[in-house]
């Protein structure tokens, strides 16, 4: 699979976990911020735990401190996927 | 209460704990009675649980071992209920003057009543941030609050435990998680022996607490009823710090 399709692939899912958080799905790009979606730091908290048990991707306190958009998310995630 | 959860008492072979673990059982959960090494405590408190019409589930951990969180809760999960209580009762003394006290005993004192409690509520947290509800109630001590001399470590996990039930409550409580402390005062134990007699004169109510009245605060926090208490500190002392 190339790192395009991965990246697609995490990008769906992200977005299908985020809606079931209540986020306005028809605001999510990848250059939408947390602050924008209204995503607080619990939601990443538990997004992360996802990702961990969906991709065996682990995701530290420091990661999400730098994460700002959707976008970065997704690359950060795409680019441990093993 | 829903069949899919339980409560997790951990050190629930212990006279506190299994009063703990029949009172949330008699309250309706379903409970998960952790004990490291005292097989036959453990036994008792399921046996009297299932005498009253609950269910309990024994489940031996050493708390103090990092990997325990982890394995007790994935068997739990598997095979009991997601852990929607949970209650840091687990905790040792090893007493001496501060002066004296060798790094051991520190660090063996701080990890089993602190750090214990720190891990499984990391991993508590999982689940309850998942299903938008939990409930943690730790255990701390009367000298978490006022300091006794011989009991630096003890004292200093006790106030710790404090500390931790008060920041985690300000993290999750938007999550419909609450983490309250209980606050127990001289409570007849085994453990206690006739220590306490010297002090009794000391306490307004001139006795000790049983340990189902400490129970009955940890019903209280962990109930539906409370959820409007949050990092809170119970103290159930007869009145010895009042």
């Amino acid at each position: 699979m190339s790192s395009t399709d991965t990246q697609q692939i995490v990008e769906q899912r992200i977005y299908e976990i985020l809606d079931t958080f209540g986020v306005d799905s028809s605001a999510m790009r990848r250059d939408a911020t947390f602050a924008d979606l209204e995503i607080d730091s619990l939601d990443l908290v538990e997004l992360a735990q996802i990702v961990e048990e969906e991709y065996g991707v682990q995701l530290t306190s420091e990661d999400a401190a730098k994460l700002e958009t959707l976008g970065q998310a997704v690359d950060l995630i795409a680019s441990r996927m093993p | 209460m829903a069949a899919d959860r339980c409560a997790l008492v951990t050190g629930a072979s212990g006279s506190i704990g299994s009063a703990i673990a029949r009172q949330l059982a008699v309250d309706g959960w379903r409970v998960a009675v952790n004990y490291r090494q005292d097989e036959d405590g453990a036994a008792r408190t399921v046996t009297a649980i299932e005498a009253e019409g609950g269910r309990a589930y024994a489940v031996r951990a050493d708390v103090t071992q990092p990997e325990a969180a982890e394995a007790m809760f994935a068997s739990l999960e598997a095979q009991f209920g997601h852990v929607a209580a949970l209650v840091n009762n687990a905790g040792v003394v090893a007493d001496g003057l501060c002066a004296l006290m060798p790094d051991d005993d520190w660090a063996r004192v701080m990890d089993t009543n602190l750090g214990a409690a720190f891990r499984l509520t990391r991993r508590a947290l999982r689940g309850m941030l998942r299903t938008r509800f939990g409930r943690i109630v730790n255990i701390s001590s009367v000298v978490g609050m006022r300091g006794n001399p011989g009991q630096a470590n003890y004292a200093a996990s006790k106030a710790g435990l404090l500390a931790l039930t008060r920041t985690v409550a300000s993290e999750v409580g938007r999550r419909g998680i609450t983490v309250n402390a209980v606050v127990p005062g001289l409570i007849e134990t085994p453990m206690a022996g006739d220590r306490y007699d010297e002090w009794i004169p000391l306490v307004p109510a001139r006795r000790v607490g049983l340990p189902q009245e400490v129970a009955a605060c940890v019903g209280f926090l962990a109930s539906e009823s409370a959820s409007y208490v949050n990092g809170a500190t119970l103290v159930v002392d007869g009145g010895l710090t009042a």
